[in-house]
């Protein structure tokens, strides 16, 4: 089976997000980036799926130079190679830009499947897998919480709403958005970590694969959500704020 | 142009938030002057057809055949294709539910749109509609606008707008069921049962009291010091979903889009951040109290009562606290 995962490179779930003097995005020289979460289970999906069936896993992702540590790390674990849609302009592009930049890196290739993680931590559209499934031309199930590979294609289990799940088939070629939590993620080894060094990955230009950058949304304006209640905010060290709580639970809140 | 509103039906009954759609669509429409109409996909849709025409829609557009009687991305993206080519509206308004996120980026692709998805709110600017969202997990908000030409396509967060203000219209609207050319062989996906996984044995939906875990609380191995909090609260444990997606506790637990809604006297979260994912399965409690050390955690934007600082220090305190006797 060759497998492609597309990966996102994000700010880290932890970071302290200030705003660029224009207000409309955060100040990336300050922060530090990680593997976008719910990707990190595609990829991990993948390389079970290899381990399981054989074949190839080709990881590629549409950011910024810095993204190329993403596609490392995603190498040490035991990716076979990597493509690197590069552009400065992708850091902040909207799902649809993304999907065409991915599209055009993985249409020049065969495949049998495409993972995806459901949304990034950023942006959270939760879009990019299913456009890219209409760009490439092949079926899609999205939030899958398990893989099976049948005789000429694939059964899938989708999570729905409210604890429901349902099964599907469909054919290979095919797209996956993967649900977090599907699987236990793995660490990259020590070795995995040298070979990743020698594993190739190459650099693609969204001008030489003739990718449209034109965006169909626009951010206008970034800020921090108004709070819709008035929180008291009970400070000092814990033992004094935990009395002080409990004091308002009991005669303001009178719920204890 | 009109504003149509994508409603949302499984096997003759209507997905809540698809009113909530509806209440977006029906304030935009009036917003911009323009026409509000409803459209919806199945087979044997009359009841609801019927019901749609009672609100105060332009018209009811009623795609139906056989084979959307069960939903398929392919079905509905073909289907809906078609019905947006020939109604041209200005801008296309779903629910934010898991099935509208399964298709409708597919829709909007095909027609070469963008969509703004799951969207909190929206104001006009000078005429022009500006969509407000939520971004890296609701610790920031922005204002979208769409660039190019409509229809453009936008997917309302769970409780955003308020379905119980809809009003019925004055007459009822004129249905219409505008043809549907779907073959089989275009359906890609062979949909099987829907089911569940296991019966739930613990029903966090009446509990009084709550306290929830999230990933601040680090490891399994710190589990106990919530549990002794919820013992001496008198109250159930909850988590949000990474703390059960990791294993550290059954799925049963899960508060959240995924897992269960309640609506306590009261919730205390424990170094939840507040995801929206995990949001809209609790705010409907009438105290919520948020320890996290994090001040600008999203979930202190819904709480009564915080505190900001290390559960670990803060939660065997009020343990202790609520051990000793008034």
């Amino acid at each position: 089976m060759k497998v492609f995962v597309c990966l996102k490179q994000v700010p880290a779930r932890d970071s302290v997000l200030k705003l660029d003097e224009a207000g409309q995005w955060v100040r990336d020289p300050d922060l530090t980036h990680e593997v976008n979460e719910p990707d990190a289970f595609a990829l991990e999906e993948a390389l079970r799926l290899k381990e399981k069936h054989g074949g190839e896993v080709v990881v590629v992702s549409a950011g910024p130079a810095r993204a190329a540590s993403a596609i490392r790390e995603a190498l040490a674990k035991g990716a076979d190679r990597g493509l690197h849609v590069e552009d400065q302009g992708l850091a902040r592009a909207d799902s649809f830009v993304t999907a065409r930049a991915l599209a055009a890196a993985i249409r020049r290739e065969t495949f049998d499947l495409v993972l995806t993680g459901l949304q990034s931590d950023d942006l959270g559209f939760g879009q990019t897998g299913v456009v890219l499934a209409q760009l490439l031309g092949v079926p899609h199930a999205t939030l899958i919480m398990e893989v099976q590979r049948l005789e000429n294609n694939i059964q899938v289990k989708r999570e729905l709403e409210a604890g429901w799940f349902q099964r599907l088939q469909m054919p290979l070629p095919a797209l996956l958005t993967i649900q977090s939590g599907i699987n236990k993620v793995r660490y990259a080894t020590l070795m995995g970590i040298k070979k990743a060094k020698t594993k190739e990955l190459k650099r693609l230009t969204p001008a030489e694969l003739g990718v449209d950058l034109t965006p169909s949304q626009a951010i206008r304006r970034v800020y921090p959500p108004q709070k819709s209640k008035q929180t008291q905010l009970i400070e000092g060290p814990a033992k004094q704020a935990a009395a002080a709580l409990i004091e308002k639970l009991r005669f303001e809140a009178r719920i204890l | 142009m009109s504003i149509l509103v994508v409603m949302e039906q499984l096997g003759g009954a209507w997905h809540k938030m698809s009113w909530e759609a509806l209440a977006a669509g029906l304030r935009i429409g009036k917003a911009l002057g323009r026409p509000v109409w409803a459209a919806l996909a199945g087979d044997a849709t009359e009841a609801l057809e019927a019901e749609l025409a009672s609100q105060a829609v332009e018209r009811v557009l009623s795609l139906r055949h056989p084979l959307l009687a069960e939903y398929t991305p392919d079905g509905y993206t073909a289907a809906l294709g078609q019905l947006i080519r020939r109604a041209n509206p200005f801008l296309v308004v779903m629910p934010h539910t898991y099935q509208v996120r399964d298709f409708a980026p597919k829709l909007a692709a095909s027609l070469e749109r963008g969509l703004i998805s799951d969207v909190i709110g929206c104001r006009l600017e000078q005429g022009t509609p500006v969509f407000v969202r939520q971004l890296f997990q609701g610790k920031l908000n922005a204002d979208v606008v769409f660039v190019g030409e409509p229809p453009h396509f936008v997917s309302v967060q769970a409780g955003a707008f308020r379905a119980d203000q809809l009003a019925p219209g004055a007459a009822p609207a004129p249905v219409e069921r505008p043809p549907v050319a779907l073959e089989a062989s275009q359906i890609r996906t062979r949909p099987l049962e829907r089911f569940q996984e296991s019966k739930r044995t613990v029903d966090l939906s009446s509990a009084e009291l709550i306290v929830a875990v999230g990933r601040g609380i680090k490891g399994p191995e710190n589990l106990p010091l919530v549990e002794k909090l919820a013992q001496a609260l008198g109250a159930e444990l909850a988590a949000s979903r990474p703390v059960c997606d990791s294993g550290w506790l059954p799925l049963e637990r899960q508060v959240g889009s995924s897992g269960q809604t309640v609506a306590p006297k009261m919730y205390l979260a424990v170094g939840i951040s507040g995801a929206i994912q995990h949001l809209v399965g609790m705010k409907g409690a009438r105290t919520v109290v948020a320890i996290n050390k994090d001040a600008s955690a999203p979930i202190f934007e819904i709480a009564d009562y915080g505190i900001v600082g290390d559960l670990f220090e803060v939660v065997p305190a009020l343990t202790e606290a609520l051990q000793t006797p008034e």
